[in-house]
């Protein structure tokens, strides 16, 4: 059985308009998605800005109301949970966040930061812990002393490490993490991706990695769901997508990736042009007559592809 | 655009029946009445007449009754008898609400005049010396009350210098309409305004400075000398441009605050206008005229938010509604 | 290769903090051409933001610095005044910023945002700065610019502004363009095109391009001539071709290993060690590399490193280059160290 199994899952944002403020229309933000994180597997989720591929992952974890669908994670749906049963069903999902300056509280000392999870599932002894966040704060390499510091004394990878120190606290078994990285520079980011890839061997986590970067999908995904406009145009396992791309959105993705070598440039600018005339060319055929993109369909095992 | 201003003007309906209900309601709460106070002091007035009267006036009605005929005459402009002037409230207002607009008025205008030179160069050349000035009156203007620096500027100008009058709007031998009526008018305001403009300019020049300083920071900014705009221009055109925004938002509320808040200019400088009334009638107990006079600033609230948000949307491109 | 456009000689820029100053650009220099893409490579804080603003003269003045030349067209940019720095700004020198979001005034409209810099340079009537303009908004891929002309930035997406932003630059066909980060806020297939554009663009004006970025795959499609920065000194600097395929210095060599797309397997990504120190804390003395690559021994460095022109037109700071390699089993446990 998988850890999640994403069902359909649609989350609209009503647009209010007119005289008296009606809601006139909605975004279908998420607009019927589904996906399955075996454990241990990272999946990614790509897509590019307002794709909806940080609301989908918010939805997963409760941060936004759902509209329908279902979310079942461990076998029980989480979808239409509230409050205090949702935060229950929910311990076992945490979320690192984008800027690691801003997802911290910058007023509160690292110690509370990292506790604050176990401060509202478990009763501890403030000996007790203290131990479990020194633990933890070692785990991700800070000194055990940092724990009585503030976030503004650290780096952006250490505060990211903070961040994911926080959201291992109750030992979950699903991470979501949404664009860990893209905040920070090359060389810190590849600290954190490397440890990000540790603690999944050490406690067998799943990922689901929200990101527009590609590059980092591809080192660090098993599978990957290509979003585009609140659907997916195309699922697979890595290779698949990054040999085999079929839709043309996935394609035009992957070809926008920077060329390393500079002696293939010239190369990859008339790809593009070729790539970008027949995405413009067969733009409407990807979407049925109301305008929805199609749902998938399997090409093979792992493979599925958005077509008629 | 009419569509907004249209919609905002009916949103503000319920905020004014709900504001009328509540003041109505307060002032029913109050101890005595309408008939209380036309027979204070009255010996010969027995109980059962006056019980007589109130019914005749409707005053045993359930309150929703009485709410709706006093509203219906407040809409026509009937808003009752004052109890102690015994005189139409509508009448007693009529000549003060005059004044008080007019001081206001001429009170924004000198906060503006003041202010804006102000904050532009402070916040231009922050922390310069000319920057610690300006910061220091700030500081001190906030931490004078008004009502003090009033009756300082009332007794070195009025009364030691006596270079302008300190009481009432107009000299009364002026014939109304004539030029010394006019000319006497604009004296009488000088000491009230400037005693209200000098302390009001803290929170624009506060706010104007430290917009400018932020808005300096600004990326356009940037892009604006990178096109080798001169210096002068990258203020004019690009950074007061944003930073005047606020200001101009709050202008509408800046109006209200002003008619509501000229309670102590009004008194000290014994300067006819709603303010001074609004006190003498609460000692009074004339709760007529406060019930109007409450109604009277709440919907200049009302309408001064309204107005700071169709200014901002003239203004801002990025709030055009509709 | 054309004429050099741009030519600096050993800038220092220097930051105060608190009572003293400390240089963020340190003895650099460097030659841009005509038709020349010089990037300038380095993670945030090592300088190359810095650099740009120095030679374009948009820092603050109480609280900075300069050091040294900027020789454009036969004058020492940093000794003008800011009058006559003013008529070379905008005209022959154009700059692009990092964020479309924030580079535009927000209460201006689009079209008369591009006609600025027109109105202090160029000698043209009202009808032809907008005829000048709405050329401008097509070269740079806009197709409905009589519209786009009229709108305001709110209204654009962050593509069309950078698109906006680039034409500003070019309004009066400057020789050199300065251009800091300018797909790094982009969406993917956005940045893409903008890349494409300016290659493009650059192909048929000829103009010399400053790129500033930390992106090491917008290096490699756009630029022509490389500079890695550390700290704010050059340590690399080559023709692109030749940094890419023979990387020589230390912090090069690393950068290139902890690019994710470079390993696309699951193998582990390369860290460098340690942090980048701050302003304050920098050792200004010896190679400042080192404290990064512990296990490297000291006498690999030079005392005082200096550039080394190590092969026709490849230059690299110290001599830690010759015998470096990457530590055995990598991957120590990175900063145990606290800031």
């Amino acid at each position: 059985m998988s850890l999640l199994k994403v069902n359909d899952l649609k989350v609209h944002f009503p647009i209010r308009g007119g005289f008296f403020k009606r809601v006139v229309d909605y975004v279908r933000a998420t607009d019927g998605i589904s996906f399955e994180i075996e454990p241990g597997e990272t999946y990614g989720l790509v897509g590019e800005s307002g794709c909806g591929k940080t609301t989908t992952g918010r939805a997963v974890i409760g941060l936004n109301h759902v509209t329908s669908g279902e979310i079942l994670f461990e076998g029980k749906d989480i979808a239409k949970l509230r409050g205090k049963e949702k935060r229950l069903h929910t311990r076992d999902i945490q979320m690192i966040f984008q800027d690691p300056y801003s997802s911290l509280n910058s007023r509160k000392r690292v110690l509370d930061i990292v506790a604050e999870p176990l401060r509202n599932f478990e009763r501890l002894s403030p000996d007790e812990e203290l131990s479990r966040v020194q633990a933890l704060v070692e785990r991700v390499g800070l000194n055990p002393e940092a724990v009585y510091r503030y976030p503004h004394q650290f780096s952006g990878g250490q505060r990211q490490r903070i961040g994911i120190a926080r959201a291992l606290t109750l030992n979950p078994k699903l991470i979501i993490a949404d664009e860990p990285v893209s905040a920070l520079d090359v060389s810190v980011q590849a600290q954190v991706l490397n440890f990000m890839q540790d603690i999944q061997k050490e406690f067998n986590l799943s990922y689901l990695f929200i990101s527009h970067d590609l590059g980092v999908v591809q080192h660090l995904c098993d599978r990957i769901g290509i979003m585009y406009r609140g659907r997916l145009v195309e699922e697979g396992l890595a290779e698949d997508i990054y040999e085999n791309p079929q839709h043309i959105y996935t394609k035009r993705l992957i070809s926008a990736i920077p060329e390393m070598d500079p002696a293939k440039r010239l190369e990859k600018t008339h790809l593009r042009q070729a790539i970008d005339e027949e995405y413009y060319a067969g733009y409407e055929q990807s979407f049925d007559e109301n305008g929805r993109l199609f749902d998938l369909k399997k090409i093979s095992d792992s493979h599925s592809v958005s077509t008629p | 655009m009419i569509t907004f201003i249209i919609r905002r003007i009916l949103v503000m309906i319920p905020q004014l029946l709900l504001l009328s209900i509540i003041i109505f309601l307060l002032a029913k709460a109050m101890p005595g009445d309408a008939i209380t106070g036309a027979f204070q002091g009255n010996p010969d007035a027995d109980a059962n007449h006056l019980e007589e009267i109130k019914e005749k006036m409707g005053l045993n009605d359930p309150w929703y009754q009485q709410y709706g005929r006093w509203l219906g005459n407040f809409v026509q402009g009937d808003m009752g008898m004052s109890y102690v002037h015994k005189q139409k409230v509508s009448s007693l207002l009529a000549g003060r609400l005059g004044n008080t607009l007019l001081l206001s008025i001429a009170t924004m205008i000198t906060i503006y005049l003041i202010s804006i030179p102000l904050g532009i160069i402070a916040g231009r050349w922050h922390n310069s010396w000319a920057d610690k000035l300006v910061v220091t009156y700030n500081y001190v203007a906030l931490a004078t009350p008004v009502f003090v620096f009033a009756l300082i500027m009332l007794f070195i100008f009025g009364f030691s210098l006596g270079w302008f009058p300190i009481t009432g709007s107009v000299d009364i031998r002026a014939e109304n309409g004539s030029w010394e009526y006019y000319i006497s008018k604009a004296k009488h305001l000088v000491l009230p305004t400037l005693s209200g403009a000098i302390i009001g300019t803290v929170g624009t020049i506060q706010y104007l400075r430290n917009d400018i300083i932020d808005t300096k920071l600004k990326d356009f900014v940037k892009t604006a000398r990178a096109k080798g705009v001169p210096e002068g221009r990258v203020y004019t055109r690009h950074i007061l441009r944003n930073s005047i925004l606020p200001i101009a938002a709050f202008l509408g509320y800046e109006i209200t605050l002003l008619i509501t808040g000229s309670v102590f200019i009004e008194s000290i400088y014994s300067y006819p206008g709603l303010g001074k009334l609004f006190i003498e009638s609460i000692s009074t107990r004339d709760f007529t005229v406060v019930s109007a006079l409450v109604m009277i600033s709440g919907a200049a609230v009302i309408v001064g938010t309204m107005l700071s948000d169709i200014i901002l949307s003239i203004v801002d491109p990025r709030i055009r509604i509709d | 290769m054309g004429n050099t456009v741009l030519e600096i000689e050993n800038l220092r820029t220097s930051f105060s903090i608190g009572e003293k100053y400390y240089p963020a650009v340190d003895d650099v220099s460097l030659k841009v051409h005509e038709n020349e893409v010089l990037a300038i490579v380095g993670e945030s804080g090592c300088g190359k933001s810095a650099l740009a603003l120095s030679i374009i003269g948009l820092h603050e003045q109480r609280t900075t610095r300069l050091e040294g030349q900027v020789n454009f067209k036969g004058q020492n940019l940093l000794k003008l005044s800011r009058k006559r720095l003013n008529k070379i700004r905008g005209k022959e020198m154009g700059m692009i910023f990092q964020d479309p979001m924030t580079a535009l005034n927000p209460l201006a409209a689009i079209g008369a945002q591009i006609e600025e810099p027109m109105k202090y340079h160029l000698k043209l009537s009202a009808a032809d700065m907008k005829k000048r303009t709405l050329e401008l908004l097509r070269r740079v891929g806009i197709k409905n610019e009589n519209r786009i002309y009229s709108q305001y930035p709110h209204e654009l997406s962050g593509g069309m502004r950078q698109r906006v932003v680039i034409a500003i630059a070019l309004a009066c066909d400057p020789v050199l363009l300065l251009a800091d980060e300018p797909t790094t806020a982009l969406d993917v297939t956005i940045q893409a095109q903008i890349m494409d554009l300016m290659k493009e663009l650059q192909a048929q004006m000829k103009t010399g391009i400053i790129l500033i970025t930390h992106d090491l795959g917008v290096v490699a499609e756009m630029a022509d001539k490389v500079a890695v920065m550390y700290a704010g000194q050059i340590v690399e600097l080559a023709e692109v071709n030749e940094l890419f395929n023979h990387p020589m210095h230390p912090y090069t060599r690393s950068l290139l290993n902890s690019i994710p797309s470079n390993m696309p397997n699951k193998d582990k990504l390369h860290v460098i060690q340690g942090i980048v120190p701050t302003l304050q804390k920098l050792e200004r003395t010896g190679c400042r590399f080192a404290p990064r690559i512990p296990w490297i021994p000291a006498s690999e460095h030079e005392e005082n490193p200096i550039i080394h022109e190590v092969k026709p037109n490849h230059f690299v700071r110290c001599t830690c280059y010759k015998n470096f390699h990457f530590e055995e089993g990598e991957l120590g446990e990175d900063d145990h160290v606290l800031t």
